[in-house]
């Protein structure tokens, strides 16, 4: 027995607001890399570095708290900030999956940050041009940040590739299983394409060339080889649809459990 | 007492804020940080002052806002607000020569001018440290990028053999 209802071809379901789901992307990128930079509070190899693993880290956590909060109050829910770092779930993150990777040791939190930091750059120069005047003076702030951010992991990259047999293979084989991730970056998706015609986000695939070539300069002085193999995206497509590694969810488990067992709570 | 709003009230709102300093550099006032951007009087909504952040993620501002509202309720304007802006960004072009004469006072080297950003190499490559606030010398070096505070660096002097920090240029 067909009902006549049963005919009728079912609405398409209503579409994520794209200017949410990619505030959630760029505000989740630097929470969960800001809160991975944290975890090296206190076990910096040199006390200053401590402090300047936990500056960046601080500045991400800062640029972290306005994205979210725009990107709630353009959902018009209520949610705030707090809302969306503390009480969501793994697969409401929106995060790619580089960032979410455990800190390793110093060469690699340097080899990612270092990859990031050239990719936040060159990102953040174009969002200073997005037709969303909010969010292009909340990159142009960032922008001052993500500058001095990459200095500091760009001459780590020198120092530590161009260092001692030991500092250049591992931060050689840091890179070797980081390249893979890079991917993720660069991947356009519905959400990009709808916001790159609005004239709000870039188009991810026209910044990898520069990318590629600011990577390539300091990893050719670094003495670091640029690896072979071309990064592919994630069969699940990864971070940004909510599919990441099994270690977000021990992340956030860290991250979310005193807002959790305390709602509410104000100190 | 509640002051009655007039022509007069954004001058004596600024005063107010000039009392205001910087938790963390306690010499220089909010508004010599360029921390206040403007102060707004509306018959409707009374004394709002925007403020701009100086580093996204400075914990100092929450603490710089509560003291704005707090001096100002005691001279009389009970119900300021305080609304934050991010654009144009903050920059360390516009702290005075004045307030940087009081930094330099208070043992920080003030920032330069701040540069054009230009490719990453340029960026990479090492700037020169700034002069030592206690002797003068320029043979200075710095130690690290990272300091105290987001807006500090750490330097040393080899003249003098002291320890400094630096107001970064941003």
């Amino acid at each position: 027995m067909t009902s006549p209802a049963s005919s009728v071809v079912p609405a398409p379901a209503p579409k994520p607001n794209a200017l949410f789901e990619y505030l959630q992307r760029l505000g989740d990128d630097r929470l969960i890399l800001g809160h991975r930079l944290s975890e090296w509070c206190g076990h910096g190899p040199i006390l200053e570095e401590d402090i300047a693993l936990a500056n960046v880290a601080l500045d991400l956590l800062g640029q972290a708290s306005i994205l979210l909060r725009m990107a709630g109050e353009i959902e018009g829910q209520g949610r705030d900030e707090d809302a969306l770092a503390y009480f969501r779930e793994a697969v409401d993150f929106r995060n790619c999956q580089l960032v979410e990777l455990p800190k390793g040791d110093f060469g690699f939190t340097i080899a990612r940050q270092f990859l990031f930091d050239v990719y936040d750059v060159v990102l953040l120069e174009s969002l200073t041009k997005s037709s969303n005047a909010e969010l292009a003076a909340i990159a142009a702030k960032s922008l001052k940040e993500a500058r001095y951010h990459v200095r500091h992991s760009g001459e780590w990259m020198l120092k530590l590739g161009d260092g001692t047999d030991e500092s250049h293979r591992r931060v050689q084989s840091a890179l070797d299983y980081l390249w893979r991730f890079t991917a993720e970056l660069f991947a356009m998706d519905d959400v990009d394409a709808e916001l790159v015609q609005a004239g709000i986000a870039p188009d991810l695939a026209e910044l990898k060339p520069k990318w590629e070539s600011l990577v390539r300069e300091v990893l050719d002085r670094a003495t670091l080889t640029v690896p072979n193999d071309v990064p592919r995206l994630p069969r699940t497509r990864g971070g940004r649809t909510g599919a990441h590694t099994e270690h977000l969810g021990h992340l956030l488990a860290e991250m979310q459990i005193v807002a959790r067992s305390h709602p509410g709570a104000k100190w | 007492m509640i002051r009655h709003l007039g022509a007069g009230t954004r001058d004596e709102v600024l005063a107010v804020l000039d009392t205001v300093m910087d938790p963390e550099v306690p010499v220089l006032s909010v508004r010599e940080l360029g921390i206040v951007r403007d102060v707004l009087v509306d018959d409707r909504d009374g004394v709002t002052v925007v403020v701009t952040p100086t580093y996204s993620g400075c914990p100092a501002i929450q603490v710089i806002e509560r003291d704005i509202l707090a001096a100002l309720a005691s001279a009389g304007f009970e119900n300021a607000k305080v609304r934050t802006t991010y654009s144009p960004a903050w920059t360390t072009d516009w702290i005075p020569e004045s307030a940087k004469a009081k930094l330099k006072a208070y043992g920080i080297a003030p920032p330069g001018a701040v540069a054009d950003a230009g490719g990453l190499v340029q960026l990479m490559r090492a700037r020169t440290a700034p002069a030592c606030p206690y002797c003068d010398s320029t043979d200075t070096e710095i130690r690290s990028e990272f300091g105290s505070t987001a807006c500090k660096s750490v330097c040393w002097c080899r003249s003098c053999r002291q320890p400094f920090e630096e107001f970064k240029a941003i």
